[in-house]
């Protein structure tokens, strides 16, 4: 039976990162590529200090997310991202490291949707996977956008790490909540659902003091709108491919 | 597409049954299968969206971006 898992989410994953990889070659990327573009104007007037210095600053992380982007940007000399590391190179090989991350994502949600799926007691078919999937949009693409929204590199943010915390508890809390309020009978279902969707947004998400962004507002409200289509469609393809796929292999396994 | 579901071993066909037990996996079973899925794709999102080495993030930049995973 592990064996099937494995096979279906592989095959959905790949199918599903491999689509959403190319629509995002059209929709999020050239939007993050233009916002390089306007995060690279600013670093061009700004001294670099020694190289020392700008690496320690970037592994530091976040403090100025700018000025710490000004190393990887100088040395690489291309809209380019890493903490200081190696990182792909603008054209072929950065589409070929978002696909294959995408895909792997891919795979990783598939699994994890099966998991679900299958300790839900539930039939897995085209169907009852792109229902969970649908979940699994509202809890990893609303819920957490909604005190996190889809932000272009530039933008100013608190420490990653706890971003990182409340993004999982978020997500985890809200797939819970609906599950306990879509998928349960017993009276406190309700009431404890619904509070493991508010609580997260109660606490809230670590913020900046302040916006450092110099990329236009249109473009960042552009890529937010974007991106949780893209997010939404990926899901989605994730459940269809995983609710076909299982199905492909029902007979086979049955007999 | 129900057809398509309708496996050998059902007991009754045509009551609406899980895939677990269509595949005549007993509930220890199940339960093994959906821990070592869950941890090994929640391992994969994790690489790919959260990890903090720096290969692994210059590969994923743009995918977090558009996920919205937290990401600088």
């Amino acid at each position: 039976m592990l064996k099937r898992v494995l096979s279906a989410a592989c095959a959905a994953g790949l199918a599903a990162g491999l689509a959403t990889a190319a629509l995002q070659h059209v929709t999020t990327v050239p939007l993050i590529l233009e916002a390089e573009r306007y995060e690279t104007a600013v670093l061009d007037g700004w001294s670099a200090p020694e190289p020392g210095l700008m690496t320690a600053v970037a592994a530091h992380g976040d403090a100025a997310p700018g000025h710490a982007h000004g190393e990887g940007v100088q040395a690489h000399g291309g809209g380019d991202h890493a903490h200081g590391g190696w990182s792909p190179a603008d054209g072929l090989e950065r589409t070929l490291a978002t696909t294959v991350a995408t895909v792997v994502s891919g795979i990783g949600f598939a699994l994890v949707l099966i998991a679900v799926l299958l300790l839900a007691g539930e039939r897995i078919t085209a169907r009852t996977a792109l229902a969970y999937a649908v979940g699994g949009f509202a809890a990893t693409g609303l819920a957490t956008g909604v005190c996190l929204a889809p932000e272009l590199p530039g933008s100013a943010a608190a420490g990653v790490e706890a971003r990182q915390l409340w993004w999982i508890g978020t997500a985890a809390a809200t797939a819970a909540g609906l599950y306990l309020i879509l998928k349960t009978r017993h009276a406190a279902a309700l009431p404890l659902g619904l509070a493991l969707l508010v609580v997260p947004h109660l606490v809230g998400a670590p913020h900046p003091d302040g916006y450092t962004s110099t990329v236009p507002a249109e473009i960042a409200a552009r890529f937010a709108a974007t991106s949780l289509a893209v997010h939404a469609a990926f899901w989605a393809a994730v459940g269809l491919g995983v609710g076909i796929l299982w199905q492909r292999g029902e007979p086979r396994a049955a007999a | 597409m129900a057809k398509m579901f309708a496996s050998a071993g059902a007991p009754v066909s045509g009551t609406p049954i899980s895939s677990a037990q269509a595949a005549g996996a007993s509930r220890a079973e199940v339960l093994r299968v959906a821990l070592v899925a869950g941890v090994f794709g929640a391992a994969l999102v994790f690489f790919t969206g959260f990890a903090g080495a720096d290969v692994l993030h210059a590969v994923a930049h743009d995918w977090r971006h558009a996920m919205a995973f937290p990401c600088h």
